[in-house]
């Protein structure tokens, strides 16, 4: 019997008097590529915060492979990348180099100092997310496209098992969010990486997301995206023509 | 008067030895601090200082046991500004002015109790290195390595959560504890900065050489060489120059450290121009 990456099992939450999410539970497991849609102020990004413990649920159960999250340790097998950083300082000292290193603390002991293996991952990071020529650049100095490259390097440089994107296309011109999604889709199937995506893009990911949730505060939709396709929950919610558009390029 | 005359004098030897390493510890903790917007975390701290210098002189510490004294309350303080910023969700600025004014307050009263201000709490105020003794040379020298090799174990955690607190809570970083080791780390080097440039300047110890170094340097690990380059030389130059000129040693500190701010500020701007 296989574990789930991750269970949530009804999960609420709520902002002051708003409530922000309620009664959701899906599981995701090894080898999945879920795509998290819905409108904007829907619950999604609160929805994978909450699953990360960066946001306090009211009631409901998280488990990140098959331990509660108030106990999970085994954070070298998650890498997320945030939709913007919450506090992102433009003029922060840090090179490309030393933001992808930091995808490697997870798991280690202090002081946590880079080994030879550590800088191998780097170097082999920046070639794949084609960032090699930047390396020695402070990360303000970045296009947005060229930010979100180097947090998704960070992200992937210590190899998880799962990753967790929230709208990470939002910066990038259309060439460069192809590259992306395909890249996610290698990193999906060459190397098992499950994958969590949170995106508004919502005809791109049904080329790619094995399944695909709609959230608006609730789970309207869980299923492949040909099912959402036909459904008539989906048809009644978008109406047919905006479920055409939606569905058409897939 | 030539240099090895001044240099041969023991009392400018232990103020350059004991500036110089206040000076590191100072630079390389004030990158973090102002980098996480808490610079004036210093400021607060030394407000304490002064209340619990005040309460030490009424207890009629010596100088020396004063330092060792104001440690444990104001190690308390640090952890109140944090707690009060995690548990009670107030903003930190308010929580280090809550904690700042509180301390200052002690210190008038328990300095009034006392009989006014006298010369010794005037000294804790203004800073007075050049009266630096070998015992606090000798403390001074402990809580560097204590200081330097907190910083050296948890050097990647800072610099995480420096970066950003969610990004390095997901890594496993457990950052309330990194929290606290920063500002604890950051109130012991408050209690030893206080006998440099006085409880007044402190953060400007704290602050002009990392804002220094974050003009010109190009990576984090060079920003910590450059800060701690900045707040070394500034004592060097400040005690040498004040004691050539005749100035106050802990106010010149100061302004050679906001004088190498403006050439940095200067050459990134020329810097700039070029490209």
């Amino acid at each position: 019997m296989t574990t789930d990456l991750v269970c949530i099992d009804g999960l609420w939450v709520r902002y002051n008097a708003a409530e922000v999410l309620r009664h959701v539970s899906f599981r995701v497991s090894a080898g999945d590529y879920v795509g998290i849609v819905g409108p904007n102020g829907s619950g999604k990004s609160t929805l994978i915060r909450a699953a990360l413990g960066l946001v306090g649920a009211e009631r409901g159960d998280v488990t990140l492979f098959g331990t509660p999250l108030a106990r999970f340790s085994e954070w070298r097998r998650i890498g997320y990348l945030p939709q913007r950083l919450k506090f992102f300082n433009p003029n922060f000292p840090a090179t490309v180099e030393e933001i992808v290193g930091l995808g490697l603390l997870a798991g280690r002991r202090l002081p946590r100092k880079l080994t030879r293996g550590d800088r191998e991952a780097v170097e082999k990071t920046l070639v794949i997310m084609g960032i090699t020529d930047i390396r020695k650049r402070r990360i303000g100095e970045l296009s947005g496209g060229q930010q979100q490259r180097v947090l998704l390097a960070r992200a992937v440089v210590g190899g998880p098992e799962l990753l967790i994107l929230d709208e990470p296309t939002t910066a990038l011109d259309p060439e460069t969010r192809d590259k992306f999604y395909a890249l996610l889709q290698n990193l999906n199937r060459e190397q098992g990486s499950t994958v969590i995506l949170v995106t508004h893009d919502t005809s791109s990911i049904g080329t790619y997301a094995t399944r695909f949730l709609y959230v608006d505060k609730e789970i309207i939709f869980n299923g492949t995206f040909d099912d959402f396709c036909h459904s008539s929950e989906m048809t009644n919610l978008f109406g047919e023509y905006a479920q055409h558009l939606i569905c058409h390029r897939h | 008067m030539v240099f090895t005359e001044i240099l041969s004098y023991g009392f400018i030897q232990r103020a350059l030895i004991t500036g110089s390493l206040i000076a590191v510890l100072c630079s390389v903790l004030g990158v973090f601090l102002v980098l996480r917007r808490l610079s004036l975390i210093g400021d607060g701290l030394a407000h304490v200082t002064f209340g619990s210098v005040a309460l030490s002189l009424i207890m009629g510490f010596n100088s020396t046991y004063l330092t060792v004294a104001a440690i444990p309350l104001v190690l308390l303080s640090s952890l109140g500004i944090l707690k009060l910023t995690e548990k009670a969700r107030i903003y930190g600025d308010a929580a280090i002015g809550i904690v700042s004014s509180l301390g200052i307050a002690c210190g008038i009263i328990l300095a009034s109790v006392a009989g006014g201000f006298n010369v010794d709490l005037f000294s804790y105020l203004f800073g007075n290195i050049l009266a630096i003794g070998s015992a606090d040379m000798v403390i001074a020298a402990v809580l560097f390595i204590v200081v330097m090799l907190a910083v050296a174990v948890f050097y990647r955690d800072l610099f995480a959560i420096t970066f950003d607190e969610e990004l390095a809570k997901c890594s496993g970083v457990r950052t309330s504890v990194i929290n606290t080791v920063l500002v604890m780390l950051t109130a012991l080097t408050v209690v030893l900065a206080m006998k440099v440039v006085g409880i007044m300047l402190i953060s400007a110890l704290l602050i002009l050489p990392a804002v220094s170094a974050l003009q010109i340097a190009r990576s984090f690990i060079s920003t910590i060489i450059a800060s701690c380059c900045f707040a070394t030389i500034s004592v060097i130059i400040g005690i040498f120059g004040s004691f050539i000129l005749n100035l106050p040693t802990g106010g010149s500190i100061v302004i050679i450290n906001f004088i190498l701010f403006i050439l940095a500020f200067t050459l990134k701007h020329a810097r700039k121009g070029r490209n």
